[in-house]
């Protein structure tokens, strides 16, 4: 983490009382959320209580062992992130520790006490290319140069936000390129500064930026039913919530994966070990879409597994999203997933208890809904400080309880974002997936992101949506008569509706995660799709009314082959060919 | 070491003492009563003057006359490959009359967790001769799959068959590879009664399974705060098995839900403030710990799986247990009730089952190709064979398609068929596809969306009476 410079501490404090993460100190001379190193051994925590000469502090690693009368040392700073070149390609614990670093240090697959490492590599050397020159002026977070972080990502170095003051400027008095590791200066200002590729931010404090602006670009996801009916704009929020086994993980994983984002925050907040693994595994051998490198030179993760320390999870959402802010600030598309927002909550429940505060509803405390309001407002589309446009999008995983969407988690974070992908375990439990249901879900962006797939994918998008949405809904309607009557007592144009919407169902909103096709599908390919099953749709009604028996129009042969869009990869000339088989079929049934 | 008759409150399973130097947070304590009896203790809260100690064995006995010792050092488990053919009890003391166990290492009960950098991702199946496991939720070595039972349900049996199964093909097929690791089961009995525990006795003697276990045994009448340590000594044992000796460790701890009492009990005695139903805030937490602790570490040979068994209280699994189990675990296997009093056996309910690491341990070259495609295609006929169900009840047979009838033959025949192979029976994972192609053959073939077309053609029944033929040789 961060204290990569300066460790010196001021005014010692004594362990008073231990009780799992939760420390008491006395006489220690520290300010509110200021970073301790706790007891003999030093492990990390932070201020979170202070009471008259008693300061409360919280733990980010395990105490077992730890005595009253240990020392307490402040380092006078609130928990911050290193920033700069190498936080791509990178793992880190939710104190930004460097998981592959740790590993090394301790010399044991096991997460050890007391060892610290800090976020980026100090020593390492990269190529400065500078992109100002003496004598110009620059602004607070202005350019002075690049270096090419990863194949797919040139970091931009920017004058710190907090090195001048709004609308002052400076003026580079010397610049240089060459090779440089990140504490060296690169450049120097008038006014004194010495601009370096490393910064240092306190996580609970949001980036300034210019100002905020409505999103009207899609993240593209590649995933059909969120695309195509419950899009996410860049720099927007959205919330998925499910029961365990819906599919919340696959979800995210996916997100991360095809998003058209140009950086990815993975934050896994309390999850498996297993799953970060997968990550870890996968990530460096996945493509990017976008260019072909390889997924982890984009992706940022912050692994703070389930039995890693519960505060050190509370403080893991923060590292993720001042990480994502730093990138927004160079103008990137940033994408934060956080797996699972739940985990975050239930960590400040568990320390908040033992704080003995007063809880509020099923005793998480009652600033709750204030934390989760403030991790989300510090998504959306910014103008920068230094006038670029970057934007970072927060997709939150929940985990409801007993799959119960009443509880405070879910309810408090509905209020906020402006997505909502419902996880639905009966979907789930047939091996519906993506299990997201198409009846609760919804999106607030569908209405200012139309124009940009009007431009860029088809001029009709919205009104195909809407149709595919009415036969949907319809169904839903029908289902209930079905489920009274069976399906022979329906009408005919009914009993094809039903026909229709199975094909909506299993074709369309059905994605196979596992196919190496049908996993990403683009844009253009979720619209073709779904002229498909309309052409299917306008033809079979068309064959109904010349009097065809509804019987024959679903047993047409050539139909079925609608579900097998998704795996084709040459879908334009596939869909052609069906499209033309189909009407073909259906017009010789009269 | 400094002894003290300080103790000043006792209450539930706690006790408060006085003391004047300082006591490290999770010590180990050891409390002498003044009939001379021993009791052990872990400190729960430690500050300045005074410590909370939770006692393992209950506080009946002790008085304010008590002495208290404080051992300096957090609680340990003796560790030694001898330990395996050994019955421990809930501390990990033999209660089998064997030879002293001499440990060649003692290891923190808590154990740190595993950096996910270091994991290796699980992937490779574990055949438990199980269809309804390995075809449609398969298992992988280092993978937390657990038991959803309910009382009265025949979990122990369904545990035990996977126990003994999951070993047999395991050593026959290594036979030719040099490093193959060997198996182990570490059995973690919590609060189950001594009728249950003499059940997995007999079986493990039975099948001379006792040989590669190790078992730990806190029973009914043990003391409730016990069971909060014996899972972490079982883990203990587990990791040091699979990740310092190479066996591949497969960990049974029976019942969850006990375990979870315990914690309640715990956290009422020291009046935290309660989370849902009473439970105390920090079990995901603390269940995480526990769980967390399968799998599989880079460059190490071993592996740790863990099948716990939880028992939902009312068969409901939004119950906070079952309920944090399931977000931690990789999936979870439902017995049902319904199936049971069908007599299936064993009664596993596919529809809720789930194994989360199944996509990445089956397929070419894993298992076969097919796989994936049949066990969808399989879940997606009987979701809509059971959906049918419901309606026949109202309409009756005569009044569904063509189609929506194959579909209810599909279900009836999933489960005799594919589901009830009987506690005794080991099928191999070629059979249990077999049969499921067996079963998909009754379905037209332009129902089959979620199979590959290369497989239909290879695997699909043209002819039925291909079928009446397996059947009857059945």
């Amino acid at each position: 983490m961060s204290k990569a410079e300066s460790t010196e501490t001021t005014g010692d404090g004594v362990i008073q009382n231990v009780s799992g993460p939760v420390v008491s100190a006395r006489d220690l001379d520290a300010r509110m959320n200021d970073v301790v190193y706790v007891g003999d051994e030093g492990l990390m925590g932070e201020v979170i209580e202070i009471e008259g000469n008693i300061t409360t502090v919280q733990v980010y690693e395990e105490t077992s062992g730890v005595a009253p009368g240990e020392p307490v040392e402040t380092t006078g700073e609130p928990l911050s992130v290193d920033l700069g070149p190498g936080m791509l390609d990178a793992i880190y614990d939710g104190v930004q520790r460097p998981l592959d670093v740790l590993e090394g240090k301790m010399g044991s697959p096991y997460l050890d006490r007391g060892v610290d490492a800090p976020g980026i590599d100090l020593e390492k050397e990269w190529e400065f290319d500078p992109t100002v020159e003496v004598g110009d002026e620059v602004g607070r977070g202005d350019v002075v140069g690049v270096v090419e972080e990863t194949v797919t990502i040139d970091h931009k170095v920017m004058v710190p936000p907090d090195a001048l003051e709004e609308d002052e400027t400076a003026a580079v008095t010397a610049i240089e390129a060459g090779s440089f590791d990140v504490t060296e200066t690169v450049a120097e200002l008038s006014n004194g500064t010495a601009v370096s590729m490393h910064q240092e931010w306190p996580v609970r404090e949001p980036r300034p930026s210019a100002n905020k602006k409505t999103p009207r670009t899609p993240l593209v996801s590649g995933q059909r039913i969120l695309d195509g009916l419950f899009p996410i704009a860049k720099g927007g929020t959205a919330a998925i919530p499910g029961p365990f086994g819906s599919g919340k993980t696959v979800t995210q994983h996916q997100l991360a994966k095809y998003a058209d984002a140009d950086i990815i925050v993975y934050v896994g907040c309390g999850e498996r070990g297993n799953e970060m693994t997968e990550v870890i595994e996968d990530f460096p051998e996945l493509e990017d879409p976008a260019n072909g490198n390889p997924l982890m030179a984009r992706t940022s993760l912050i692994a703070n597994t389930s039995n890693m320390p519960v505060a050190a999870r509370e403080s893991c959402i923060y590292t993720g999203i001042t990480i994502a802010e730093f990138y927004r600030d160079m103008g990137y598309d940033v994408a934060l997933m956080a797996d699972s927002t739940s985990r975050w909550a239930e960590a400040m429940r568990e320390i908040s208890s033992r704080l003995e505060e007063m809880p509020g509803e099923e005793g998480y405390p009652a600033y709750l809904a204030a934390r989760l309001a403030q991790f989300y407002e510090r998504a959306g589309y910014f103008e920068n400080v230094n006038g670029t446009e970057g934007s970072v999008s927060a997709i939150g995983a929940v985990s409801p309880p007993g799959g119960d969407f009443s509880e405070p988690v879910t309810q408090n974070t509905l209020r906020i974002v402006k997505t909502f992908w419902a996880l639905d375990a009966d979907l789930a439990e047939r091996r519906h997936f993506p299990s997201i249901n198409w009846n609760e879900s919804y999106s607030l962006y569908k209405n200012q992101l139309d124009p940009w797939f009007q431009e860029n994918v088809e001029e009709d998008w919205p009104e195909k949506r809407q149709w595919a949405v009415d036969v949907l809904d319809e169904e839903t309607e029908l289902q209930e008569i079905v489920q009274l009557v069976g399906k022979d007592a329906l009408p005919d144009d009914q009993q094809l509706t039903l026909e229709v919407a199975r094909y909506l169902r299993e074709a369309y909103l059905q994605q196979n995660a596992f196919h190496p096709v049908d996993t990403y599908c683009p844009p253009e390919k979720t619209y073709l799709m779904l002229t498909t099953i309309e052409t299917f749709n306008d033809e079979a009604f068309d064959a109904l009314e010349a009097g065809v028996p509804v019987e024959e129009i679903i047993d047409v042969e050539s139909v079925p082959r609608i579900n097998r869009i998704g795996v084709q990869e040459d879908y334009e000339e596939y869909v052609e060919e069906l499209k033309a088989d189909i009407t073909e079929e259906l017009r010789s049934l009269y | 070491m400094k002894e003290y008759q300080t103790i000043t409150e006792i209450s539930g399973p706690l006790v408060y003492a006085e003391v004047d130097e300082a006591i490290g947070y999770d010590e180990i304590v050891e409390i002498e009563t003044a009939q001379g009896e021993t009791l052990r203790g872990q400190v729960l809260e430690s500050s300045e003057g005074v410590v909370a100690i939770q006692v393992f064995e209950g506080t009946s006995g002790i008085d304010q006359n008590a002495s208290v010792r404080f051992l300096g050092e957090t609680m340990k488990m003796p560790v030694t490959e001898d330990l395996l053919g050994r019955v421990l009890d809930g501390s990990g003391r033999p209660i089998d009359d064997g030879p002293e166990i001499v440990p060649e290492e003692r290891q923190d009960i808590v154990g740190a967790a595993i950096n996910p950098y270091s994991r290796e991702y699980p992937e490779e199946f574990i055949e438990t001769g199980v269809s309804a496991i390995d075809g449609m939720n398969t298992l992988v070595r280092g993978q937390k799959l657990p038991i959803f039972s309910s009382s009265g349900q025949p979990h122990s049996e369904l545990a035990m068959q996977i126990a003994r199964q999951a070993s047999v093909p395991e050593e026959e097929e290594e036979g030719d590879d040099e490093e193959g690791s060997e198996f182990a089961v570490i059995f973690g009995a919590m609060g189950i009664t001594q009728e249950e525990a003499n059940e997995f006795m007999e079986d493990f003697e039975r099948t001379g399974a006792l040989e590669r276990s190790v078992v730990f045994m806190n029973l009914a009448d043990d003391p409730a705060v016990e069971r909060t340590v014996t899972p972490r000594m079982v883990l203990t044992t587990a990791e040091y098995l699979a990740f310092e000796k190479d066996y591949h460790v497969l960990v049974i701890l029976t019942d969850m839900t006990n375990y979870c009492e315990a914690l309640r009990e715990i956290g009422a005695a020291r009046e935290e403030v309660p989370g849902r139903r009473g439970y105390p805030g920090y079990m995901y937490t603390d269940l995480a710990q526990l769980y967390e602790r399968a799998g599989r570490i880079q460059g190490r040979e071993g592996s740790v799986t863990q099948i716990p068994i939880l028992t939902m209280p009312g068969d409901d699994d939004t119950h906070p247990i079952p309920d944090l189990t399931g977000y931690i675990t990789e999936g979870q296997i439902y017995v049902d009730p319904d199936l049971n009093s069908q007599g299936l056996e064993p009664p596993v309910n596919v529809l809720p089952s789930l194994s989360r690491l199944m996509d990445d341990g089956i397929g070419e070259g894993l298992t076969r190709g097919d796989h994936g495609g049949v066990s969808d295609q399989m879940y997606a006929a009987y979701a809509e064979g059971e959906d049918l169900r419901d309606l026949v009840n109202i309409v009756g047979r005569e009044a569904l398609s063509e189609r929506d009838n194959k579909y209810l033959d599909f279900a009836d025949a999933f489960e005799t068929e594919f589901i009830d192979q009987g506690f005794e029976t080991d099928r191999g994972l070629e059979e249990t596809l077999d049969i499921g192609w067996d079963l998909l053959s009754m379905l037209p073939k332009e129902e089959l969306n979620r199979v590959d077309e290369e497989f239909i053609e290879e695997y699909y029944r043209e002819d039925d009476s291909e079928r009446e033929v397996v059947e009857a040789a059945d």
